[in-house]
């Protein structure tokens, strides 16, 4: 049996190495894809573009302005003479927001409870400002969000009577809440679903396209033996894929990777023999490539998205969670995450590696069921 | 381990009622074989006959629908896996690894057959000679020509030294000189003990073959060996000269005792109804007199009597 397996696996390997697009795509996705995410993609909203409506036409106003600059979640890039120009801006899509301070802001900073130690029983307790949002956005929305409450110390020329905070935040593992951080290990998960089911799911297909197929299957050659040694190859490429995105991230985003090198292995070759097999089964359900690829896509896009790479797992309803847990990026994200930012071991995370096993296993079992050595 | 055994049995295929259905369509209609051991027996029709549907049948590629396959003493069904280590398959279309080299290809396939260190090397040294590839074997398998790739094909199909080899219209690809040569390689092999079922749509390679199945839309219209099949034929052939042979082939097609009438040189090469008396007058009455001459019937003559919508039981 070994000896079969090995010759397809040579066979496959070499095939591989001639097939310079897929061996360049083996390295240049996850390249790509790192810097995309590394660099381009932020979920901390910054610079946001909004408007000033200021009726009020004070050194406390301009103050505030600059206050605001300062935090640089915002650029004011225009005026406004009335809330009705900065509404039509915001409905253009020139400013994402526009803030409003009325003529007697002044006043209102001034007797605002925060920084009136005077008049601590004040019955003025109006805001000083008002913001506009385009909420379609929940992320810039949010981002505005969180300036509700910001000081204007020096603004008031004082500092405000504000009480001791409820609960005090230490954050573990990412303290300076860097988006990247999270990311990264999120990233292996995602390009090795991808590369991993593109390159198994045209893998038979493709020996019935070029013909070879009704010439394998009239030798002695076993349906596990031939998926065995198809998948085999591919599995040096995905660890080559994680060492590639880890290293990257580790030396060009400092991401911090705490994990035991073996936790991390483990982890990964469970998760790669899942992808590989998730794929075998697409292609012995697809009868040409381009049905293959089809069906990766309608695999990786739930993968993307529900796997807890982007929104957070915890916040999804109970179904979308359901159909989460099926698939097996759910679990490795889990767990990569777990091993590289938290130096978790493979240990504690039983449960997710023995879905991946049990999940590979499964797999393997339809796989070759499904392929018959028959043609039509 | 089965040889002694195998001394014994008759027939390397043995079909009874085999019949495979595509839906609606009907691709391989009650088909009876009987194809001795040791023989080289032929397919021969037309594209679209029935003839790659019946050898993957008999390959056990495809399920039949119905009927009874023996091959090698075994019943096909249930021993399609045991069989295949007796069984070699070359395909109509090249069907090694483009991107692998000839050795590379050749080991692939011996190490799928079992074949390892010494032995596998001892036999792919001597297959290389055999079908003349030794200077090829660092040549990709894409980049040959038709009559290397077919070689390396044999080469392939034959590495295990099967006792029956299924040969798709080998030599689609090929030019006439390697066509010759490449016969004289299954005569080879014949003579090596190896049943050779092979299909084409030539008729000379046709008549090379022991004994060969005309087939025409799923069913074997005749069969038998060259010589028998020619001389059972159920026409007569009659050669007419003279001149304004074109008008005069319109004539003769039209009647109803006439199966065919084709222009060949200068001369129309008529095939008339076994019934009719004497072709000679009959022919002379219908075309004014002309010369004519009874002729050897050939494999065509054959082919064309017993297809078409005129052919005679």
């Amino acid at each position: 049996m070994w000896i079969r397996v090995y010759a397809i696996f040579i066979k496959e390997l070499k095939q591989l190495s001639r097939d310079r697009m897929t061996f360049g795509m083996i390295i240049m996705i996850p390249l790509v894809q790192l810097m995309l995410f590394g660099y381009a993609i932020n979920t901390d909203a910054r610079h946001i573009p909004v408007g000033l409506v200021d009726l009020s036409q004070t050194a406390e106003s301009r103050a505030v302005e600059q206050a605001l600059v300062a935090t640089q979640s915002v650029d004011f890039i225009a005026r406004y003479r009335s809330i009705k120009e900065a509404e039509v801006a915001i409905t253009q899509g020139e400013i994402r927001a526009a803030l409003y301070l009325p003529s007697d802001m002044t006043r209102r900073l001034f007797n605002h409870p925060l920084y009136d130690h005077k008049q601590l029983d004040s019955a003025l307790t109006l805001p000083i400002g008002q913001w506009i949002v385009d909420g379609s956005d929940t992320v810039i929305a949010s981002t505005i969000r969180a300036l509700r409450n910001m000081p204007l110390d020096e603004v008031a020329n004082h500092t405000a009577t504000r009480t001791a905070p409820s609960f005090e935040v230490v954050q573990y593992f990412n303290p300076e809440q860097r988006t990247v951080v999270n990311i990264v290990p999120g990233l292996v998960a995602v390009i090795l679903t991808m590369t991993m089911i593109l390159f198994t799911s045209a893998a038979i297909v493709r020996e019935h396209e070029h013909g070879n197929m009704e010439f394998l299957i009239t030798t002695p050659v076993r349906s596990m033996e031939l998926m065995i040694g198809k998948i085999a190859p591919y599995v040096l490429v995905g660890l080559l894929q994680v060492a590639i995105i880890l290293s990257v991230g580790h030396w060009m985003f400092s991401v911090p990777i705490q994990g035991s090198f073996l936790s991390l292995l483990g982890g990964s070759i469970l998760f790669i023999f899942a992808s590989l097999t998730l794929g075998l089964v697409l292609s012995t359900i697809a009868k040409t490539q381009l049905q293959a690829t089809q069906m990766t896509i309608f695999i990786l896009l739930p993968s993307i998205l529900l796997s807890g790479f982007m929104f957070p797992y915890d916040a999804m309803p109970v179904a979308a969670q359901w159909i989460a847990e099926a698939l097996p990026v759910t679990h490795f994200m889990r767990m990569i995450r777990a091993i590289a930012l938290r130096d978790a071991s493979l240990l504690l995370l039983g449960k997710d590696a023995l879905w991946l096993g049990l999940f590979t296993i499964g797999g393997i079992i339809i796989a070759s069921l499904r392929f018959k050595k028959k043609l039509g | 381990m089965t040889s002694n055994n195998s001394e014994q049995i008759e027939y390397a295929i043995e079909a009874k009622g085999l019949s495979k259905r595509f839906g609606e369509n009907i691709a391989v209609n009650k088909l009876d074989l009987k194809i001795p051991k040791g023989s080289i027996y032929g397919f021969l029709g037309p594209n679209g006959c029935g003839k790659s549907t019946s050898i993957r049948l008999l390959t056990g590629l495809l399920e039949a629908s119905e009927g009874d396959v023996t091959i090698l003493g075994k019943p096909l069904q249930g021993h399609e896996e045991s069989l295949k280590t007796r069984i070699g398959y070359m395909t109509q279309k090249f069907s090694l690894y483009d991107n692998l080299t000839v050795r590379e290809n050749l080991d692939f396939v011996g190490a799928i057959y079992g074949f390892a260190g010494k032995r596998k090397k001892a036999r792919i040294e001597e297959l290389l000679a055999l079908y003349d590839l030794e200077k090829q074997t660092k040549q990709f398998a894409g980049s040959m020509s038709g009559g290397q790739k077919q070689r390396l094909a044999l080469a392939c199909a034959t590495l295990h030294s099967p006792e029956l080899l299924f040969l798709d219209e080998p030599t689609s690809a090929v030019d006439p000189e390697n066509r010759r040569e490449f016969w004289e390689r299954l005569f080879d092999l014949c003579a090596a003990g190896t049943t050779i079922l092979v299909s084409t749509h030539y008729m000379d390679e046709a008549e090379r073959c022991h004994a060969l199945a005309i087939m025409e839309e799923g069913n074997k219209r005749a069969d038998g060996s060259p010589q028998a099949l020619m001389e059972s034929m159920s026409a007569t052939v009659v050669e007419v000269s003279g001149n304004k042979l074109r008008q005069l082939k319109q004539t003769l097609t039209d009647h109803p005792d006439i199966l065919s009438a084709a222009q060949i040189g200068a001369h129309l090469r008529v095939l008339v109804k076994k019934k009719v008396h004497d072709p000679l007058l009959f022919i002379s009455e219908l075309s004014n007199g002309r010369e004519s001459i009874l002729a050897r019937p050939s494999l065509e003559d054959v082919f064309v009597t017993c297809t078409g919508e005129r052919y005679v039981d």
